[in-house]
């Protein structure tokens, strides 16, 4: 890991350039403009509250905005982390002709990736903060929390990132596969739902029996997220700590991984 | 020892030629076949083998050798893309590499854009960047231009963008490839101008190319590849030779053909073989034919093409109204055939048939038999030299 941090210091300007090429090219031409950053939040926020009110109907309690803020808060981080992986997947197969043709630090591609996509989470995530300015939601000491759960989630998907995009490279398939758990990850994601129970208990609580989703590495932030920041209440300790044993092997692992296979890049695009 | 800034020793590279499983949907399938059969033989190939030699600083170094030879794969370990997989490479200082021009613009960036993005990409720094932005955009004559996405650029200005930035990197080690062919005439005059000029500045600069013209204007030692492996290095005029001989060697090696192309010699007005030649000059090429088994009735035909290979002359003893020979088993024959070289600069080859014209049949064929290359004093491009002259201006 050390290895790739001085790499990065040292190519920290291609590193910006190309994380402003991604973050420029999507831009640029774009009806939508910077309404792109949060479409993908507030479609996953929208389809939240759907499946929300349907579980309502069944428990026969109204949606309160109680329910909805929580699906608000996860969608952003939950955007960018299926964006930054299916973005950084094939970042080295889309980038070949530079791979094939000039030498640098291969890692820059997956992680300007990342970067280019947290740009689009930092809009989306101002959209969020004003949204809980305005709620009856008091801000707490919580909160402070806040920036070690995201830390936690760019250092998983950044280690996902190296890996991903390395493996693609040599198996072409990876990306549909990343595409496949993908798509269908968000069910087992507690973004529409929640794991951890409340109190007072909201709809959308699945309850102990839903702890084994909390092993998805990205259940505990999002989760954690949503205590700090709707409930004014610490994150589960213990499910933050393996979230974070996650984040620390996959920063450790996946850099040396990427490393060792670097040389063969070139001969395997 | 300290002057050297570029060392190979025992440069060997492994490829593998066939299946590379490049999906996960075929390897399961190839690794059970593998586990039934029992070990799958893999068809390996050396694309360089026991390659040395040592570059020193400030020298302009050339790399020739035919398609395939290894000279893009060298290139790929010079510049760190590839890794060895016997021996070393070592490298003192900033490398960097010309292998291709506008490497990573993106089409919908404008041309200021594209600058900083391919400079950080050629390990330049935003800082570097920004002191040079000014020379390079001078360079590129596209000072109106720097605002219009790239896409909207021709071909050749393009290219000019591209070599702008990268003759502006300033490494220690230069590395270009064929990149002085890109953009029109001008531009290219340009190109080798700065070549220069950075060599004097006292970089180093591997220069790998077909354009044998170049190589030899450019470089004073150099290093002929073939198959892997170093078959000639040293003076760059002397490779350059060895690298025309050795386009005759080989055809003679078909035993099934009654009648060859044994020998192809150029020369010029000195009388010994040339590889060079002025516009204008009369150039005798000797063409030495052998037979395994009596043939009758041969003509030779001769062929000069350019460098894309396009036909700009040919002709044939008999067509020049010559008699045919007449050859019994072991027998060989030798035409001298002068041609006088109307030729604009530029890199030519000579292709020599052996050839029955009365049941059309093709003896042999041998092209490119050779490759000359034809400087010129005067600024003249095309293919035909015309030997123009301005006989006046008058106004009015």
């Amino acid at each position: 890991m050390m290895a790739m941090l001085r790499m990065l210091s040292r190519h920290r300007d291609l590193l910006y350039m190309l994380s402003r090429r991604d973050v420029t090219v999507k831009y640029k031409q774009s009806i939508m403009g910077f309404l792109w950053a949060i479409l993908m939040p507030m479609l996953i926020t929208s389809a939240g509250v759907v499946v929300k009110i349907a579980m309502a109907q069944m428990s026969s309690k109204g949606v309160q905005f109680r329910d909805v803020l929580p699906v608000a808060v996860k969608a952003a981080p939950w955007a960018f982390f299926v964006a930054s992986i299916r973005f950084s997947t094939q970042s080295l197969s889309n980038n070949h002709n530079l791979v094939t043709k000039i030498a640098f630090p291969r890692a820059v591609f997956p992680l300007s990736s990342v970067a280019s996509q947290l740009f689009d989470f930092a809009i989306a995530a101002s959209v969020i903060v004003v949204i809980v300015a305005v709620s009856p939601v008091p801000a707490t000491v919580q909160l402070l929390w806040v920036p070690v759960l995201l830390a936690l989630l760019i250092a998983q998907v950044s280690g996902l990132a190296l890996l991903l995009s390395s493996a693609n490279l040599f198996f072409r398939d990876i990306k549909y596969l990343v595409e496949v758990v993908l798509t269908f990850a968000i069910f087992f994601t507690p973004v529409f739902y929640s794991v951890l129970p409340h109190v007072p208990a909201r709809v959308g609580d699945i309850g102990s029996q839903g702890k084994l989703l909390l092993l998805n590495p990205v259940a505990p932030i999002l989760e954690g997220l949503d205590a700090v920041i709707v409930d004014g209440r610490p994150p589960d300790l213990v499910w933050t700590a393996y979230a974070a044993g996650w984040a620390l092997v996959l920063l450790v692992v996946t850099p040396a991984i990427f490393l060792r296979l670097e040389p063969k890049f070139a001969e395997s695009v | 020892m300290s002057n050297i800034v570029l060392e190979a020793r025992g440069l060997h590279k492994k490829f593998r030629k066939g299946e590379l499983y490049t999906s996960l949907r075929d390897l399961v399938p190839a690794l059970a076949k593998r586990a039934v059969r029992g070990g799958l033989g893999k068809s390996e190939f050396w694309a360089l083998k026991d390659v040395n030699f040592q570059v020193e600083r400030g020298e302009a170094f050339g790399i020739i050798g035919h398609n395939g030879a290894g000279k893009s794969t060298l290139l790929k370990h010079l510049c760190g893309i590839l890794v060895p997989t016997a021996g070393e490479l070592v490298v003192r200082g900033r490398l960097s590499a010309l292998i291709e021009v506008g490497a990573g613009f993106h089409p919908d960036l404008t041309g200021r854009d594209n600058i900083y993005l391919n400079g950080t990409i050629l390990g330049m720094t935003r800082a570097e960047i920004r002191s040079k932005f000014d020379a390079i955009v001078e360079f590129s004559e596209l000072a109106d231009f720097l605002d219009t996405p790239v896409k909207r650029y021709s071909s050749g200005m393009y290219a000019r963008l591209g070599f702008a930035v990268a003759a502006h990197v300033e490494p220690d080690v230069l590395v270009v490839d064929e990149v002085l062919s890109v953009g029109d005439f001008v531009f290219q005059r340009k190109s080798v101008e700065k070549m220069r000029q950075v060599m004097k500045g006292g970089t180093t600069v591997v220069f790998v190319s077909h354009n044998l013209r170049a190589v030899a204007d450019l470089c004073k030692r150099g290093m002929l590849l073939d198959h892997g492996t170093v078959s000639a290095i040293g003076p760059a005029t002397e490779v350059i030779k060895a690298y025309m001989e050795r386009g005759t060697e080989g055809a003679a090696e078909d035993p099934n053909k009654d009648v060859y192309v044994s020998r192809v010699t150029l020369r010029g007005a000195e009388g010994g073989d040339a590889v060079q030649f002025d516009a204008g000059e009369r150039m005798v090429a000797e063409v030495e034919v052998t037979a395994r088994r009596a043939a009758e009735r041969l003509a030779v035909v001769i062929e000069c093409r350019d460098e894309e290979m396009y036909d700009v002359f040919n002709t044939s003893t008999q067509r020049l109204g010559a008699e045919t020979v007449s050859l019994a088993a072991g027998e060989k024959f030798t035409v001298k055939l002068a041609l006088r070289l109307h030729l604009a600069p530029g890199t030519y080859h000579v292709g020599v048939y052996v050839y029955r014209y009365d049941i059309q049949k093709n003896y042999d064929t041998l092209s490119p038999a050779k490759t000359f290359y034809v400087r010129s004093l005067v600024d003249v491009r095309g293919v035909a030299h015309l030997e123009p002259e301005v006989l006046s201006q008058d106004k009015g």
